[in-house]
């Protein structure tokens, strides 16, 4: 592996010159990018034929064997369809925000290791990274609200924006026994520490409280307030139309996958194998079977629970799992000491 | 509000929510229900009310006797009939004979009242058309109907015909 970096190293300084740094960030760059972009519409297509197989139904299968097409049907749809701008909206920030949507989204995944060593950026603050960028999705949420100057959409971005704020409260407060364990805040580390063990089994009621407020941060059923459709038409993405929604969606679905992988490498042991003798399966294989079965209950759950009323979802969000994790560090932080891992 | 300790032990295992999701992952594996229309079609019951059909006799007079049954039963008012002056008692027929589609509701009053079974709803319903003058059936159309029908009509009938 090494020697054949070399080589594509020296040929690139060859034929680039001084500028082959920037084109290997570049290449980096759209090596991960494509397969996330792939993964990604191939989600809107898993998620319709989950759904269909558990209302009963077939899900779509005319575009190409078992409609393995389909996403590619829908985003040449959605490529030709027009842009359209209400007259009373701010144009700028009407067209930045699915931008900002999306691309906090994809920037979190450069720190998210595959498997051991294959990541983007290895920084020492990964899981703050990753926190901290993929909360900055909620300005374009709170901006396409605002622009859109609409009221439906308004009332959307306000109640994504205190839904993301809460949960983001409770997420982060499950994670930091994680950080505990590991003594690191490197995602590496974080899952070469669960060789052992995988974090789930000390923290099975952090794992839960985690996953059921991701599913509020990237707003999916049963959370899936801003956008109900009863209630707000299509919440703060109401007034948008063509690529502009189709962003919005790709940046929905990036950040499903986004959380599932971080989930993954928090309490499912990111690559490692269950067993020790699985481990001729490689790492990144354990990688995407864990994430597709975490997307899964994503859709699992979309099939299955009702919406939560608002009131219910913010006493959900701090009077429940605030409590729980904040329980379970103090737990986490007494076992340490007297089992003496500290 | 109160909560007793088991259901507090309840709320907190997610029992309910498990319970939920063990229906839908059991649905999932249970073959699906769908009819792909345009290659797979139901079975339609005889007694399905389609598309009208004005049918003859065997030896290829026409049933109709012009009695204005249909017409005066049906309650959308979709049908007339003009009784053909020419034709003598023995064998009264229509001259003209339209249902305006657009009007039917498909009731099927008219095949009810009819003494001479000459008009039947048939099985037809893939009626679409392309502008709403094509909806307007006249007296060609509907023997027509009868000629395109003609075996699934009487087998309906047929099967039909002891409940009658």
């Amino acid at each position: 592996m090494a020697e054949i970096l070399q080589v594509i190293h020296s040929f690139g300084e060859g034929l680039f010159g001084a500028i082959w740094p920037l084109v290997w960030a570049l290449i980096k760059i759209n090596v991960l990018m494509g397969p996330v972009m792939i993964c990604v519409s191939y989600l809107t297509l898993a998620e319709r034929k989950v759904i269909g197989a558990m209302q009963v139904r077939i899900g779509p299968n005319r575009v190409g064997f078992w409609g393995l097409l389909q996403p590619f049907a829908d985003a040449a749809k959605l490529f030709f369809k027009e842009t359209h701008i209400p007259a009373a909206a701010d144009t700028v920030v009407f067209l930045i925000a699915p931008t900002l949507v999306l691309v906090p989204a994809l920037l979190a995944w450069s720190a998210i290791p595959f498997a051991e060593g294959v990541v983007l950026a290895d920084v020492n603050i990964g899981i703050l990274y990753v926190l901290a960028i993929s909360s900055l999705g909620v300005y374009g949420v709170l901006m396409s609200g605002w622009a859109s100057n609409n009221r439906y959409s308004f009332l959307g971005a306000l109640r994504s924006a205190s839904q993301m704020v809460s949960y983001e409260v409770a997420m982060g407060f499950s994670i930091i026994p994680v950080v505990m364990l590991a003594g690191s805040l490197n995602l590496t580390d974080i899952v070469l520490d669960q060789k052992d063990m995988w974090n789930i089994i000390p923290l099975f009621p952090l794992a839960i409280v985690y996953f059921i407020s991701v599913v509020a941060e990237t707003n999916r059923t049963p959370f899936d307030l801003p956008e109900a459709e009863a209630e707000l038409v299509a919440g703060f993405f109401t007034e948008y139309s063509a690529m502009s929604f189709g962003l919005f969606f790709l940046g929905e679905y990036a950040n499903m996958i986004l959380v599932s992988a971080l989930a993954t490498i928090l309490f499912l042991g990111g690559w490692l194998p269950p067993v020790e003798w699985l481990s001729i399966i490689p790492g990144f294989v354990w990688f995407a079977i864990k994430v597709g079965f975490l997307l899964f209950v994503f859709l699992w759950i979309r099939a299955t629970f009702p919406r939560y009323r608002y009131d219910q979802l913010m006493r959900l969000g701090w009077k429940v799992f605030l409590p729980i994790a904040l329980i379970w560090i103090f737990v986490t932080g007494a076992a340490m000491h007297l089992f003496g891992l500290a | 509000m109160s909560l007793s300790i088991k259901d507090l032990i309840g709320s907190l295992a997610l029992s309910e929510l498990v319970a939920g999701l063990g229906v839908t992952l059991k649905y999932m594996f249970k073959p699906s229900i769908t009819i792909q229309y345009p290659e797979q079609k139901i079975t339609l019951s005889p007694r399905f009310r389609g598309e009208h059909v004005l049918r003859r006799h065997d030896d290829g007079t026409e049933r109709c006797v012009a009695c204005k049954l249909c017409e005066a039963v049906c309650p959308a008012q979709a049908i007339f009939i003009e009784i053909d002056t020419e034709s003598q008692v023995e064998n009264r027929k229509t001259s003209e004979y339209d249902i305006d589609n657009s009007r039917c509701i498909f009731c099927g009053y008219c095949q009810e009242a009819c003494p001479v079974d000459a008009i039947v709803l048939g099985p037809n319903c893939e009626m679409t058309t392309e502008t709403r003058q094509d909806l307007l059936s006249n007296k060609e159309k509907l023997l027509a109907n009868g000629e395109r029908w003609k075996e699934q009509v009487d087998a309906n009938l047929a099967a039909d015909a002891k409940y009658r």
